[in-house]
């Protein structure tokens, strides 16, 4: 273990910016992807709802 | 065991969302363990110092990057020659993630570049031709996007993804053929590694988890294109219903 604060840690050695700056820009997208592929089926029921076999008007 | 059982979209789809529910599990477990192992077991770096931590997302980001174009150039392939429509779907569905890790890989590079480098980008061999394996995945998308039969878009997308594998030998070979500023790799199949075994392990256990996050995303996102594509038949109508 290389650290024995928060703030030691949370520094990175000075290198802060460029560490965690990988890190949330990562956990960011992931997130987003989850977030969109949710939002994409979410859209998907709602239409096969709307307009799936037996409704009418589709095609 | 039968496996053109799961050939079709109707069968795929509940095992999909099974083993969707499963690999997301196993990422979250890989990507915990992976990060406590890259920020509290492995040591400081003695030349990097702690910017060196970057290398826990982005070698791993990098290795998916490549290794996802060819799954899904490899499902576009076999949807080509047997003309299967799951094989279409799943390459489609593999493209973002696989454009997410490579913009990470280049993102995470060049926050590591910046301090150990002295620069955000040059248009060195590896650098690139990663860059261009990230065009290579919005031409795929854009492609696809734009053409509205969906079993067209599968074919046009598949002859761009098969001739794009060409790009994954020479980044892969890039630090070898050329010898510009990326360093060779510290980790081979024909080499012992050179770093640290604690950091080696840290590397492999996040490459794990990206990969397990990867399968558990195509596969959900396979399950959408799967309702989106099926929408005249019985069994996605049945499947919205039940989900109301």
């Amino acid at each position: 273990m290389s650290w024995d604060s928060l703030e030691n840690f949370l520094a990175m050695g000075g290198y802060a910016f460029y560490v965690w700056g990988s890190y949330l820009v990562t956990l960011g997208l992931v997130v987003a992807e989850i977030v969109l592929l949710a939002l994409r089926r979410r859209s998907a029921l709602a239409g096969l709802r709307r307009h799936g076999t037996g409704a009418q008007g589709y095609r | 065991m039968n496996w053109f059982k799961y050939s079709s979209p109707q069968t795929f789809f509940p095992l999909a969302g099974k083993l969707a529910v499963w690999f997301g599990v196993l990422a979250a477990i890989a990507c915990a363990v992976g990060l406590y192992l890259g920020f509290f077991v492995a040591p400081t770096d003695a030349q990097q110092g702690e910017a060196y931590r970057i290398i826990f997302v982005h070698v791993p980001a990098a290795w998916m990057s490549m290794f996802l174009y060819l799954v899904m150039a490899f499902w576009a392939g076999l949807g080509l020659a047997f003309n299967t429509r799951l094989s279409g779907m799943m390459a489609s569905a593999i493209a973002p993630t696989g454009a997410l890790f490579t913009f990470l890989a280049l993102w995470t590079g060049s926050l590591w570049g910046k301090p150990t480098w002295g620069t955000w980008w040059v248009w060195d061999a590896r650098l690139t031709s990663e860059l261009i394996l990230l065009f290579l995945y919005f031409g795929f998308i854009a492609l696809q996007a734009a053409i509205d039969d969906p079993r067209r878009a599968d074919k046009a997308g598949a002859v761009l993804a098969l001739v794009g594998v060409v790009n994954i030998p020479i980044i892969y070979f890039s630090v070898k053929w050329w010898n510009t500023l990326h360093q060779g790799a510290s980790v081979s199949l024909t080499k012992a590694p050179t770093m640290a075994a604690t950091m080696l392990t840290g590397m492999a256990v996040m490459a794990f988890g990206f990969w397990f996050y990867s399968i558990a995303a195509a596969l959900m996102r396979a399950r959408c294109i799967m309702l989106e594509r099926e929408r005249a038949s019985e069994w996605a109508a049945d499947y919205a219903r039940g989900s109301a």
